[in-house]
């Protein structure tokens, strides 16, 4: 493995994966890739990712450093990127190719993994889930093919610089968990993590003249057939109309009537037990 | 990369990974053995049941009576709690050497941190929130689950094939007793050091009585329709009356209304209870992709073209604030009838 272990003296060097993902109700399909259509489709900074920029910037200035916002996807992803940098993020890299259409996680994982191995982080952030493909794998993968711990779903971060250590609280099923890891280690963001804020003029200025560093697959490396539909080792065979079953009554007209027919059938199939 | 038809074929059985914790078994476990057999069965092929823990072979009978041909038991004090790193150790060896064709893993926060984690170190392909399974006519399996409003069949060309399903997407089988499966224990060396995260505390949350949407038999539901925070007072009293869980949408939570666990759809929890009433609740495919399986569907929504009304058993098509309250008030009077007539058999 050939990622890089570094101290904080120059302070915290944070990577947060973003992704510009697709306003939910104006998603579409490719007819011939069944892959979601990115290119020139509405779209919004994933808000679990806003989340791990916020962390970021927050841990930032509190113990000093830089953080790297990095994303794959069409150069339209250049938006949520300056969205980042005008929040406060200092560098962003847009990780950009034909190669790279059609990825699923692993080959997205891999192409992040790429171009993270050759810098220096004692943190990664993922979003927990990005609300379009709500996966959640991103975040597990990248942490494995880096070889460093992860702790998912966390809200709430403190950092023991000296020790190089995090101590995290996550969110389980169950409950909450608190967690002790060494860095650099993977984190995914919950809702509850932080309250991100909204970039101001004088930061959307400045944003302008921070450095976005765009990346192909030759400036990665490695073997094409890694990345996108080609190093996918999922795809999709088939997209159709979900058919449901057919509605049986539905009560138009006067609420009343329609109220007392509904509790009726209620009471009579013992549907509900009334509490009084 | 597995791809080469004859390595596939080296890949057997359907292998379905039993989560517990605090040596409770996880429900979702046993649903996904209720759907693992099927696949199994339409393969000729085993099905394995994977349980990691210490001190858990007590919870053998019961994935026994749930459906399972054989158990693949590891105990070990490292796996009292669930840490991925462990996890993920000893499913990787299991799998190295038994080499399963398909792997199932209940999508709940352990399992959606270890399903992905494992993937990436085997290098092969998952696929998340399935929400049915089939096999194609090269024996590869058919992953089906939401893809915006529509639905798609995912295919891997990697073995072990993996993947992940809400709880309670599927059904368990009945009970049976009188099953037996093959036990055989592995015994894997885990060392403290192959494990980076250490576990400080745990605080086991105690859950509001609206919030258990999962386990609930009768839920309540919300959609932006509600309006407003205070008017979810209605909702609450309905609820009270019939002894619901209550659960939203997505833009209920996002308006702050509800928390994310009252979340049903998509990127929330699904459900199938007995009864499920959808007020003020369009009908997103996002939102019924997580609640289509419940026995009955109500809906109540005032624009009669509402995509809800074509998955109800039955609606009612009415403003929420007129229809709520009188239902409210007719449920209020049997109540009262109800006491009434006990009172006369007193």
């Amino acid at each position: 493995m050939e990622w890089n272990t570094v101290s904080c003296k120059s302070g915290l060097k944070i990577i947060v994966c973003i992704k510009q993902v697709l306003v939910a109700q104006d998603m579409k399909i490719d007819p011939i890739t069944h892959t979601l259509i990115r290119e020139n489709m509405p779209s919004m900074l994933n808000p679990l990712d806003e989340i791990g920029v916020e962390e970021a910037i927050r841990l930032r200035e509190k113990y000093g450093g830089e953080v790297t916002v990095i994303t794959m996807g069409p150069m339209q992803a250049k938006e949520a990127v300056l969205r980042c940098l005008a929040m406060g993020a200092d560098k962003g890299i847009i990780i950009s190719d034909k190669a790279f259409a059609g990825a699923d996680t692993i080959a997205t994982a891999y192409t992040l993994y790429m171009q993270i191995k050759k810098m220096e982080y004692d943190l990664v952030i993922c979003g927990k889930i990005s609300t379009d493909s709500e996966t959640g794998h991103i975040g597990p993968h990248l942490a494995e093919l880096l070889n460093i711990p992860q702790i998912c779903y966390v809200k709430k971060v403190d950092l023991d610089i000296e020790q190089r250590r995090i101590i995290a609280q996550k969110e389980t099923d169950e409950g909450i968990e608190i967690v002790e890891a060494p860095l650099p280690v993977l984190l995914t963001t919950a809702k509850d993590l932080n309250e991100p804020r909204s970039p101001t003029l004088k930061g959307m200025v400045s944003s302008k003249r921070k450095e976005i560093r765009i990346v192909t697959a030759k400036d990665l490396g490695g073997s094409l057939s890694h990345y996108g539909l080609k190093g996918s080792p999922t795809f999709v065979d088939e997209i159709y109309e979900p058919s449901f079953h057919k509605p049986r009554i539905i009560l138009q007209g006067d609420p009343k009537e329609a109220v007392e027919k509904i509790v009726q059938i209620l009471l009579k199939d013992k549907l509900i037990n009334l509490r009084s | 990369m597995l791809e080469k038809a004859e390595e596939i074929s080296n890949y057997k059985d359907v292998w379905i990974f039993i989560e517990q914790i605090d040596g409770k078994l996880k429900d979702v476990s046993l649903e996904l053995l209720g759907a693992g057999r099927r696949i199994a069965d339409k393969l000729g092929e085993e099905l394995v049941a994977i349980l990691l823990g210490y001190k858990v072979n007590g919870l053998v009978k019961d994935i026994e009576a749930y459906g399972a041909d054989k158990v693949i038991l590891v105990e070990h004090e490292l796996l009292k709690q669930f840490t991925v790193d462990a996890y993920t150790k000893v499913l990787v060896e299991l799998t190295l050497k038994y080499k399963p064709s398909i792997l199932f893993i209940g999508g709940t926060s352990n399992g959606r941190e270890l399903a992905p984690r494992l993937a990436a170190r085997l290098n092969t392909g998952i696929t998340s929130d399935c929400i049915d399974f089939d096999i194609n006519k090269d024996r590869y399996l058919i992953h089906v689950k939401p893809f915006g409003k529509l639905m798609a069949k995912i295919i891997c060309k990697t073995r072990p094939q993996i993947a992940t399903v809400k709880p309670r997407t599927f059904k368990k089988l009945e009970y049976n007793w009188n099953r037996r499966a093959k036990i055989i224990r592995e015994e894997i060396k885990i060392n403290p050091e192959d494990i980076r995260t250490k576990i400080l505390g745990i605080l086991r949350a105690s859950k509001n009585p609206y919030e258990n949407i999962e386990e609930a038999d009768v839920i309540v539901a919300v959609g932006k329709g509600i309006g407003s925070k205070e008017n979810l007072k209605l909702i609450y009293e309905l609820a009270d009356l019939i002894g619901a869980s209550v659960a939203c949408t997505r833009s209920v939570v996002d308006r702050g209304w509800l928390p994310s666990s009252q979340q049903v759809g998509q990127s929330g929890k699904t459900v199938s209870p007995r009864l499920y009433i959808a007020i003020g609740i369009s009908g997103a495919m996002y939102h019924t992709v997580g609640m289509k399986n419940s026995d009955i569907i109500i809906a109540i929504n005032k624009d009669p073209k509402a995509p809800i009304f074509q998955i109800s058993t039955y609606g009612i098509v009415g403003d929420l604030f007129k229809v709520l309250p009188l239902l409210i008030d007719k449920l209020k009077e049997e109540v009262k009838e109800v006491k009434l007539s006990i009172k006369k058999m007193e």
